[in-house]
């Protein structure tokens, strides 16, 4: 039997063990194989849920844990996972792995660091697994706050602007999922009167459609803040360039999908009538957000705003996906969610790593890196074909997916809302070429870059994780459709359960 | 077939080929990775050989009608129980014709590059690539689903690009390989919804579901109310399915990204730019054909019509180009317009489908000469290191091998018979003649500037005035042997013998529109036109270029306007440039790129600021003096007692 809570117990000690060993070094490696532990849990969870389920095991989540936390309100430590949190409990400790390996030369203050990093990360794990709308919340809060140490401290360029903003706007976010969460709770009933946070027993309760008309909101725009809903994005391209390379990697591969799996799991699931309601304006938001993120990157002339606003127009597919409300777009938004999560840290690792050695991230001073940093080069054109969805990488599969999926839509408007989500990998293509030909490609603008090192073996160790992991989806994406196929079923039922109900 | 997996190792070699190059070869033993890339091409050339041979004649008849034959298929990506992304393999009379020109041409351009790459310091990387391109090609024209040809498709695309961007330190190359990459990004997006739509209303993404479903008579009876804006949703699915075979094949207004495309090494165009990769559209085109015919014959008129203007109009600049590769590739953009355009005008079945052997006739004969005249021309530019008719002339003498197989090329491009491309033109010629007039003519005309400006490139090469190396490389090393290495050569003649033999192969008994055979005769009557206007243009370009003289110019400026126009490919790239930087990037872009800093973003911070204002005006009430609090409380007393007294009343 897996115990879930040894995914939130290991970051613990990790970052506990990081602040009590001596020695830079040993901090280092501390996190190190305190990250690799977690990777070889998520892994092994993986094995044994595969093991469950083919062993016949047809309970909605399995390794299920519970213990009462504050019986007054009924407030219970409710873990679970089904395959949609398996994969992203691996998309959490791939990118942590490599974000803590990239971070290995950080100029001041590694303990505190690690320990924010790994606290962090201790935030998204308990979030994945949390079956308790109460615990679910509480992880989701551990996972901001630290963010703003994070950014204010090792951070770059106006950080005290963005980590607040950053903050702030992810705080307001999460009131708006708290007054969800909490007026979710007061019409829940299980029975003799008392309320419960049960994600589970609530799935199965009817809410009256009114009142989820009014709550779906709080939650949606609460949780979408978080994976840069429009016009709540706006601490995306701030936050991320101001923060450390692994808070990038972090911010975008994971937190922007903490967001994007409340949306999914919380959100859509719970009040499937106000979903499907709502979802007209989803799809409109999710589109502005694909087609106007994706021009307004083409103008970005910094490397980090360049993927932070990618980033906006990547997020918006899976929202699309989401708010398609077919099997098939959301079994791709979940795969988009896994893609982009480790596309984005890949490109984020990259343009730190460049970063590191030029000391500019403005695309007109910079030229002809691949000349002198081949690895590195390299790393930036796979991002980069990532990025524009070229097959064989993980994007790719996502996009079509949400594409395929959109299309069973047959009404005139999710039809444009597709084809406008589609032309978007055209703009893509030239923002992501406009960049690389210049930063990558060409000849090589500066003379110091002559000295300019290749990436170093952690530096080249996190790529080649991050770049494994997209390939085992992109080039065999059919075991990752089996993982979460049933589970976005329930998810559907429940859904259908809401068109008929409407 | 019995043992079939084998024909997987066809495409298989070539990735595996690239994978230990890139990964391993390229560091430890880079000196033997031209050859290794070589030699895995030969066993799948080999391979290829064999499996055309058990088809052709032993496997693939049944009943007198070539069948199709999936090898094998897996469901990669399901995404419901019709619905799926497949990775198979499929056999039939296209799929065997092109593994077997893709193989072959590939392999000439593997021991080509032997010679011509040599001495280059990232010859490894430049193999490996080709190695992928040769893998995605082959997996392209195997699929069994439509979108596993997209996704071959876009390998496909992203070799290109790759190929081309090869000199990655010269901006122009850089340009040219990002601007074909997103020229056909665009014309795939159209591929993409096309698909989409196919699939919608067919319920499949398999060809052979595809074809049966859309075939279907009582299917399209039903399909008839769907449509929108006059045509039906299937002809709008295959257009754009067009679209995006349009923008792989350089089809006007897409073919603004093959010209540049030469940037890249010489070998290289020879192969994607001339021989295979651009003849993608024109594949899907014949693939979805009986879709085309039966159901959709409105999309087949698009097909007709951008084939034989993209011909003409390319036809038309390419006589007034001068650097050597551009007019080679302006006379594919030429050439794969009249493959387009005879699948246009093709019938279905027996006497009516000529038009689809010929257009793949065409296909199979052209691989062959352009891949000789590009290779020729790679020869040339090796030698003179450049690539401007003016550095050239009068090299007939100093590279005699390269000056006849390049001769042999030229004479069959223009279609002199016995050559390759007499009996491939004659036959797209016969088939527009007999279905549409228009096109005819047009045709003909183009076939008679093609003669032309082949023969104009040739003349300005090989004749024109006596060679001077005014680049000071007498000492070059390369000169003092004369003519290009071996190996360069090896190809050169292979190529040259076949394009003198291809026509000679009776294609309708291999290729045709149903399967059965289809017995084509020389009609002497028909061809004596088309060759002797052919010979006209050949007899035009001697007069004007066996000796520098000013008849061009003189021709040139009594055309002048005409003539300015096709020498700037008739602005078309300025159109572009002027829609995507003026108009996208001005009036789109910088608008969201501003509308987010000001108004989305300085909202939030608008709302930052008003909280900290209103924080900062109602901070003044507590002021902790106990007079304004006793202020506050007989003031809210008096105004409670107020309240009271007015509800009471």
């Amino acid at each position: 039997m897996t115990n879930l809570t040894l995914l939130i117990l290991v970051p613990v000690l990790t970052a506990i063990a990081v602040m009590i060993v001596p020695g830079t070094k040993n901090i280092r490696w501390t996190a190190f194989v305190g990250s690799l532990i977690q990777l070889g849990l998520s892994v092994g969870l993986l094995f044994s849920y595969l093991g469950e389920r083919a062993a016949g095991n047809s309970a909605q989540m399995l390794f299920t844990t519970r213990y009462s936390w504050f019986p007054a309100f009924n407030i219970e430590y409710f873990v679970g996972v089904d395959g949609i949190s398996v994969t992203m409990l691996l998309l959490t400790a791939v990118v942590v792995l490599a974000g803590v390996l990239i971070s290995w030369k950080m100029e001041s203050l590694n303990r505190e660091f690690f320990f924010m990093l790994l606290l962090l990360s201790v935030g998204a794990y308990g979030f994945f697994i949390s079956l308790d709308l109460f615990t679910l919340f509480f992880f989701l809060e551990v996972a901001v706050i630290p963010k703003f140490l994070l950014i204010a401290i090792w951070g770059s360029g106006k950080k005290e602007y963005s980590a607040m903003k950053l903050v702030l706007m992810l705080m307001g976010g999460s009131s708006l999922v708290l007054i969800g969460i909490l007026a979710t709770y007061f019409h829940t009933n299980t029975g003799n009167g008392a309320h419960t946070f049960d994600l589970l027993v609530i799935a199965q309760q009817h809410i009256p459609v009114g009142t989820q008309k009014i709550i779906f909101p709080f939650l949606f725009i609460g949780f979408g803040v978080f994976t840069a809903l429009f016009p709540f994005h706006t601490w995306v391209p701030d936050g991320h360039s101001s923060a450390p390379t692994a808070g990038s990697m972090f911010l975008a591969g994971i937190s922007m999908k903490l967001g994007a799996y409340g949306c999914l799991r919380v959100a859509t699931y719970l009040m499937p009538e106000a979903a499907h309601y709502y979802s007209w304006i989803i799809i409109l938001l999710a589109t502005i957000a694909i087609i106007y993120g994706a021009f307004a990157t083409l103008m970005q002339t910094d490397l980090k705003y360049i993927n932070a606003y990618s980033s906006v127009s990547h997020c918006g597919f899976i929202l699309l996906g989401i708010g398609m409300m077919t099997k098939i777009a959301i079994v791709g938004a979940v795969m988009q969610m896994v893609s982009h999560g480790l596309m984005t840290a890949l490109f984020f690792g990259a343009i730190g790593m460049i970063y590191d050695r030029t000391h500019t991230r403005q695309l007109e001073l910079l030229g002809g890196l691949l000349k002198v940093m081949p690895f590195l080069g390299v790393v930036y054109v796979i991002a980069g074909l990532c990025s524009l969805g070229l097959p064989g990488f993980s994007g790719f599969v996502s996009e079509m997916t949400i594409f395929v999926g959109s299309w069973q839509n047959p009404d005139t408007f999710s039809r444009v809302a597709t084809i406008l989500a589609c032309a978007s990998i055209v703009v893509t293509a030239v923002y992501i070429l406009q960049a690389t030909a210049k930063a990558v490609m060409g000849p090589i603008t500066n003379d110091k870059y002559l000295t300019l090192t290749d990436a170093t073996w952690n530096e080249k160790l996190a790529s080649v994780v991050l770049i494994l992991a997209i390939l085992s989806i992109g080039l065999a994406p059919f075991w990752f459709t089996d993982l979460i196929n049933n589970d976005t079923q329930l998810i559907m039922n429940n859904l259908v359960r809401g068109l008929s109900s409407n | 077939m019995p043992e079939t997996i084998y024909i997987a190792l066809i495409p298989l070699l070539p990735i595996l080929s690239f994978l230990l190059i890139a990964l391993v070869g390229r560091r430890y033993f880079p000196q033997i990775c031209g050859l290794l890339g070589t030699l895995s091409l030969l066993s799948s050339f080999v391979i290829s050989a064999i499996v055309a041979y058990q088809y052709f004649f032993v496997v693939g008849k049944v009943n007198g009608i070539y069948k199709q034959i999936i090898v094998f298929k897996y469901a990669w990506l399901q995404f419901n129980s019709n619905i799926s992304i497949d990775m198979g393999l499929l056999l039939d009379p296209i799929s065997v014709m092109m593994i077997s020109i893709i193989t072959f041409i590939s392999l000439m351009v593997h021991i080509y590059s032997l010679g011509y790459m040599k001495g280059d310091p990232r010859i490894s990387t430049y193999y490996s690539f080709l190695s992928l391109f040769t893998f995605s090609m082959l997996g392209l024209v195997l699929s069994t689903n439509i979108f596993q040809m997209y996704i071959f498709w876009e390998l496909v695309g992203v070799s290109s690009f790759l190929l081309i961007g090869f000199y990655y330190t010269k901006p122009s190359a850089v340009a040219a390989s990002k601007k074909a990459f997103i020229v056909t990004r665009f014309a795939d997006l159209g591929f993409l919804i096309g698909i989409l739509i196919l699939s919608y209303y067919t319920d499949s993404l398999d060809f052979q579901g595809i074809i049966k479903k859309a075939t279907d008579p009582s299917f399209i009876g039903s399909l008839a109310s769907v449509s929108f804006m006059g045509l039906s949703v299937l002809t709008w699915g295959l257009v754009l399915v067009f679209i995006g075979g349009a923008g792989k094949s350089a089809m006007f207004p897409l073919h603004i990204w093959l010209p540049d495309a030469m940037e890249g090494p010489t070998p290289v165009s020879a192969l994607i730019h001339a021989a295979t990769m651009v003849v993608a559209g024109v594949y899907i085109v014949a693939r979805l054909f009986p879709v085309f015919t039966f159901t959709c014959p409105d999309a087949l008129q698009v097909v007709a019509y951008v084939g034989i203007f993209s011909s003409l109009f390319a036809a038309l600049i390419a006589c007034t180009q001068t650097d050597i590769k551009r007019v080679l590739a302006y006379s594919t953009i030429s050439q794969i317009g009249f493959m387009m355009f005879a699948l246009g005008v093709s019938g279905y079945g027996g006497e009516q489908g000529l038009g689809f052997m010929a257009s793949m006739f065409h296909l199979f004969t052209h691989s062959i000469f352009k891949a000789l005249l590009f290779l020729g021309a790679g020869s040339v530019i090796h030698y003179v290191h450049s690539n401007d008719m003016k550095d050239m002339g009068g090299l007939r003498k100093l590279m005699p091998i390269t000056h006849l197989t390049f001769l042999i090329a030229c004479l069959a491009i223009a279609g002199v018979p016995p050559f390759a491309g007499f009996f491939s033109k004659e036959e797209i010629l016969l088939a527009a003649w007999q279905s549409n007039k228009l096109i005819f003519y047009a045709a003909i005309f183009t076939a008679t500037l093609t003669a032309f400006y082949v023969f104009r490139l040739y003349f300005q090469i090989f004749w024109s005035k006596t060679f001077s190396a005014h680049h000071d490389q007498s000492d070059a090393p390369e000169h003092k042997h004369g003519e290009a290495p071996f190996s360069m050569l090896l190809p050169l003649i292979i190529l040259g013998l076949l394009s003198i033999v291809a026509g000679l192969v009776p294609f309708g008994h291999f290729v045709s529109s149903d399967g059965e055979v289809l017995n084509t005769e020389l009609h002497l009557g028909f061809s004596i036109a088309p060759v002797v206007l052919g010979l006209l243009g050949i007899g035009l370009a001697l007069l004007f270029y066996k000796k520098e003289n000013d008849k061009p110019n003189r021709m040139a400026s009594a055309l002048s306007g005409f003539y300015t126009g096709a020498l700037h490919k008739f602005y078309i790239d300025e159109i572009y440039l002027f829609v995507t930087r003026k108009v996208i990037f001005n009036l789109i872009g910088r608008p969201a790129a501003w509308f987010d800093k000001t108004v989305v973003d300085g909202s939030m911070n608008g709302i930052t600021s008003f909280t900290t204002s209103f924080s900062g005006w109602i901070k003044g009430i507590q002021s902790g003096k106990l007079q304004d609090y006793t202020l506050y409380f007989f003031s809210g007393l008096i105004g409670f007692v107020l309240l009271v007294i007015y509800l009471w009343t």
